[in-house]
C-alpha cells in the first residue's frame, strides 16, 4: 500500500506541477482545478484554529486567494498541498491572534514547560467501539471541540498531524519548529484529546452495546 | 527491560507512529499483551485520533464551495482584465 500510496503522490505531483505552470503561462482560469481536491483541507485547517465557522469560511477564502497571488513563489520544493496549508496554518494563527487581541479568547498560551498533565486517562474496561456509535454525529461534535480547544502549540501540530495527516517532517517545516518538538507537542495533545474524548466514547460505546443487548432480547 | 504503565504512556505517540526503536518496541509490545489498562489507553488513543483524521469531523459548510469559486472567479477575472 506504501508503494501505491506514493505512486498516485508522485502522479499527483507531476499532474499539479502541470497545472501551476500552464496558470501561470496565462490559464488562470484552471487555478479552481488546482485547488478542488483541498477545500475541506484549508477549511478544516482554518476552522480548527478560529473555531468560528464563519470566520474560518472567510478565512478559507482568503488563503485560497492568496496562493493564486502569490503562486509565482511556489518552487515546488514540498508539495503544492503542504504550501497551501502552511498559508491556511498562518491565516488560521493570523485571525486567532486578532481574537485575542480583541479579548474574544483567553490568552492561553501554553509554554512548553507548562506543568500540564500529559498522562491519558488509564482504563480497565475498555471495549472496542462498535462502528454504529463512531457514526454519531454529537461524537464527532465532541471531538472537533476537544481539538478547537486544545492549547494553540499542541493544537497546531495535531491539526497538521492528526488531522491533515502531515507527515513529521512537513509538519516541523510548516510551524517552522524542530521535529523533536513536533513529536513532544504531538504527544501531548494526543493524550489531552485522549483525555477529553474517553468519557464520551465510553458513553458512546456502552449506548450502542445497550441497544444491541436489547435488540439481542427481542430476537431470542 | 521491563516498563511501568507510566513509561509505556510515554511512547503510545511514537508507537502509533511506528517510530519506536526496536528495542523499545519490543519491550513496549510485551508489556501490551499482558496489561489491559495500557492495551485499553492504546486503543482508545487510537479511536480518537481516527475520528479525528474523519472527513466528517469537521465537514465543509453547505455552500461552501460554490461560494469560494464564485469569489475566485472575480479575483482571477480581475488579474485577467488586467
Amino acid at each position: 500500500m506504501g508503494e501505491s500510496r506514493q505512486a498516485a503522490s508522485a502522479e499527483t505531483i507531476a499532474r499539479e506541477k502541470g497545472l501551476i505552470s500552464r496558470i501561470l503561462g496565462g490559464e488562470a482560469d484552471l487555478f479552481h482545478e488546482l485547488i478542488r481536491p483541498y477545500e475541506r483541507m484549508v477549511y478544516s485547517t482554518v476552522f480548527a484554529m478560529v473555531k468560528n465557522e464563519a470566520e474560518a469560511e472567510d478565512g478559507a477564502q482568503d488563503v485560497m486567494i492568496s496562493a493564486f497571488q502569490h503562486l509565482k513563489s511556489f518552487r515546488g520544493e514540498s508539495k503544492f498541498s503542504t504550501w497551501l496549508v502552511t498559508i491556511a496554518m498562518n491565516e488560521g494563527r493570523k485571525r486567532l491572534r486578532k481574537t485575542k487581541a480583541a479579548g474574544l479568547e483567553s490568552l492561553d498560551e501554553a509554554k512548553e514547560e507548562h506543568e500540564g498533565d500529559f498522562t491519558p486517562v488509564a482504563l480497565t474496561d475498555w471495549r472496542e467501539i462498535p462502528s454504529v456509535a463512531l457514526e454519531k454525529k454529537e461524537l464527532r461534535e465532541k471531538v472537533r471541540e476537544a481539538v478547537q480547544e486544545l492549547p494553540e502549540i499542541y493544537r497546531e501540530v495535531v491539526v497538521l498531524r492528526d488531522l491533515e495527516e502531515l507527515n513529521q517532517e512537513e509538519t516541523a517545516a510548516a510551524l517552522g519548529i524542530a521535529i523533536t518538538l513536533v513529536k513532544v507537542r504531538l504527544h501531548r495533545g494526543r493524550m489531552m484529546l485522549q483525555k477529553k474524548l474517553v468519557p464520551y466514547l465510553k458513553t458512546a460505546g456502552t449506548i450502542a452495546s445497550a441497544k444491541r443487548g436489547f435488540l439481542g432480547r427481542l430476537l431470542q | 527491560m521491563k516498563l511501568d504503565c507510566k513509561h509505556v504512556w510515554e511512547y503510545i505517540s511514537e508507537y502509533i507512529d511506528q517510530q519506536l526503536e526496536p528495542s523499545v518496541l519490543a519491550d513496549v509490545e510485551n508489556h501490551l499483551e499482558n496489561c489491559e489498562v495500557c492495551s485499553a489507553v492504546m486503543d482508545s488513543t487510537r479511536n480518537v485520533l481516527v475520528l479525528t483524521a474523519d472527513n466528517r469531523t469537521f465537514e465543509l459548510p453547505v455552500g461552501f464551495s460554490e461560494r469560494l469559486h464564485r469569489r475566485l472567479r472575480e479575483v482571477i477575472g480581475e488579474g485577467a482584465g488586467r
